[in-house]
């Protein structure tokens, strides 16, 4: 299995794309008019928001492939998106924490359902670990993750569909005000950090891939080598550990 | 299909009435819940949306404590086994189960709404009665297809009690908002205000999504 492939040439484009972003936010990007500079957080909280979500989405894209092949690589992948969109996910929730307390006053703020939305859908796919940590055979495992992938992602809209009918709509919702009343510098900048945001997930998602292959490999090359005898019993772990 | 399902819901209907090990416990939970509310809100009686949000706070997690249970019994005693060797469709396995829980939701309502009414609302529902039944018969309807996607999916790991709420829980926030939405006019403290039919339309929706989405894949998690 090469994971690795291409990897070197979207490290450097995606750490040229953020660094790229970056530079726009603190440069050309013009200051909000009502929140003055620490609305810039929106450039970093938005796009890993997304990001974070259409991985979770990906995760049981993946799951669903997966259930359809058999392939243990299918089941790798769906977890390593899933793993890294809740690194992402715990990013969007500080970050999005700050921008509430510098904007509204508040830490937390109930009647915004996109923040309210995100917690509950965090809180989901925080069992996604614990499930497959608690279950010990490998095949049953990657099954009942799959399932367990395709159900939450399939929830993902849903939740939101529900949440911001809920909500008297008192705020604006971010995406609508940014899609629509953006100025063209701040669109700009968005987009290029969307899109960098997008590739520092391919990236680290294909690292993860690729490390974890190969450990997986290296055992196997080891057990050829030694049998058995020669390797320490496999510790139970909530990741695959076979291909 | 249909007599297999008709099958295995007479096998959990028959267990049920014979040692009582679900529908009492839940009905207790939920009787003791309403008391526990009365005295962590301090109040003699609720109305409106506060009596909406007690009411299915203390139904869902009644339910899980169903959604628990449901299939030890398979698990326990080699039913799996058994019911994987019979030539029968396995999907009959997830609508069976998910009418039982269905029917022991609607059992523990059947006395804990009377209950909660007795207990805590203030003014009773009234005229507001059937509209309230359809949103209770929606949001079971709910609780049972993804309670038994979640109970079939923990009742393989080794922490069975823990996985059910934690997956269980936030999977059915949008049942539960749904259903106190609709139901905070109808327990409103001056009597029914008009109801807003377009959250038994939510319902009905999450409902045809993971009850499609569960039938597609609880065949994966019987294979052996």
């Amino acid at each position: 299995m090469t994971f690795g492939r291409g990897l070197r040439a979207l490290s450097i484009a995606s750490a040229a794309l953020i660094t790229g972003a970056f530079a726009l936010v603190f440069f050309y990007a013009p200051n909000d008019a009502d929140q003055g500079f620490i609305q810039k957080i929106f450039y970093v909280h938005v796009p890993m928001a997304i990001v974070a979500l259409c991985g979770f989405v990906a995760g049981g894209i993946y799951g669903i492939k997966h259930l359809r092949s058999g392939d243990r690589a299918d089941d790798l992948r769906s977890y390593v998106a899933i793993h890294i969109s809740l690194v992402l996910a715990v990013g969007v929730l500080v970050t999005g924490s700050i921008w509430a307390r510098a904007a509204w006053g508040h830490w937390w703020v109930w009647d915004e359902p996109t923040l309210v939305s995100f917690l509950i859908v965090f809180l989901l796919y925080a069992c996604y670990q614990p499930l497959r940590f608690s279950i010990e055979d490998p095949e049953r495992q990657a099954r009942y993750a799959s399932v367990f992938a395709i159900v939450a992602g399939a929830f993902v809209p849903l939740n939101f569909m529900a949440v911001r009918m809920a909500e008297s709509l008192t705020h604006p919702r971010v995406l609508s005000t940014t899609g629509g009343a953006m100025p063209g510098e701040m669109r700009l900048t968005f987009l290029v950090a969307l899109v960098g945001m997008a590739c520092l997930f391919a990236t680290l998602w294909k690292y993860e891939l690729a490390s974890k292959s190969a450990s997986i490999q290296l055992r196997s090359l080891k057990r050829r080598l030694a049998g058995d005898a020669g390797l320490a019993p496999l510790a139970r772990s909530a990741s695959p550990q076979r291909l | 299909m249909r007599a297999t399902v008709a099958a295995l819901v007479r096998k959990d209907a028959r267990l049920e009435l014979r040692a009582f090990e679900s529908v009492p416990a839940m009905l207790m939970f939920s009787v003791s819940t309403f008391v526990l509310f009365h005295f962590g809100l301090d109040r003699g009686a609720l109305a409106g949306d506060l009596a909406a949000g007690v009411l299915w706070v203390t139904l869902l997690l009644a339910a899980v404590l169903g959604m628990n249970r449901l299939f030890l019994a398979e698990r326990e005693q080699g039913g799996f086994d058994g019911f994987l060797m019979a030539p029968v469709d396995r999907t009959a396995l997830f609508v069976a189960k998910a009418l039982v829980l269905f029917c022991f939701l609607v059992a523990v309502e059947l006395v804990a709404l009377p209950a909660f009414v007795i207990l805590l609302l203030q003014p009773g529902p009234g005229q507001a009665l059937p509209e309230l039944l359809a949103v209770l018969l929606l949001a079971d309807a709910g609780i049972a297809v993804v309670g038994t996607l979640v109970g079939a999916l923990a009742v393989q790991t080794r922490a069975r009690d823990l996985i059910v709420p934690l997956i269980a829980l936030p999977l059915l926030v949008p049942v539960v908002i749904a259903a106190a939405e609709a139901s905070a006019p109808l327990f409103a403290a001056g009597g029914a205000e008009p109801f807003p039919g377009r959250w038994l339309v939510v319902l009905a929706l999450y409902d045809a999504v993971f009850g499609l989405l569960a039938y597609a894949v609880f065949d994966f998690l019987l294979e052996e």
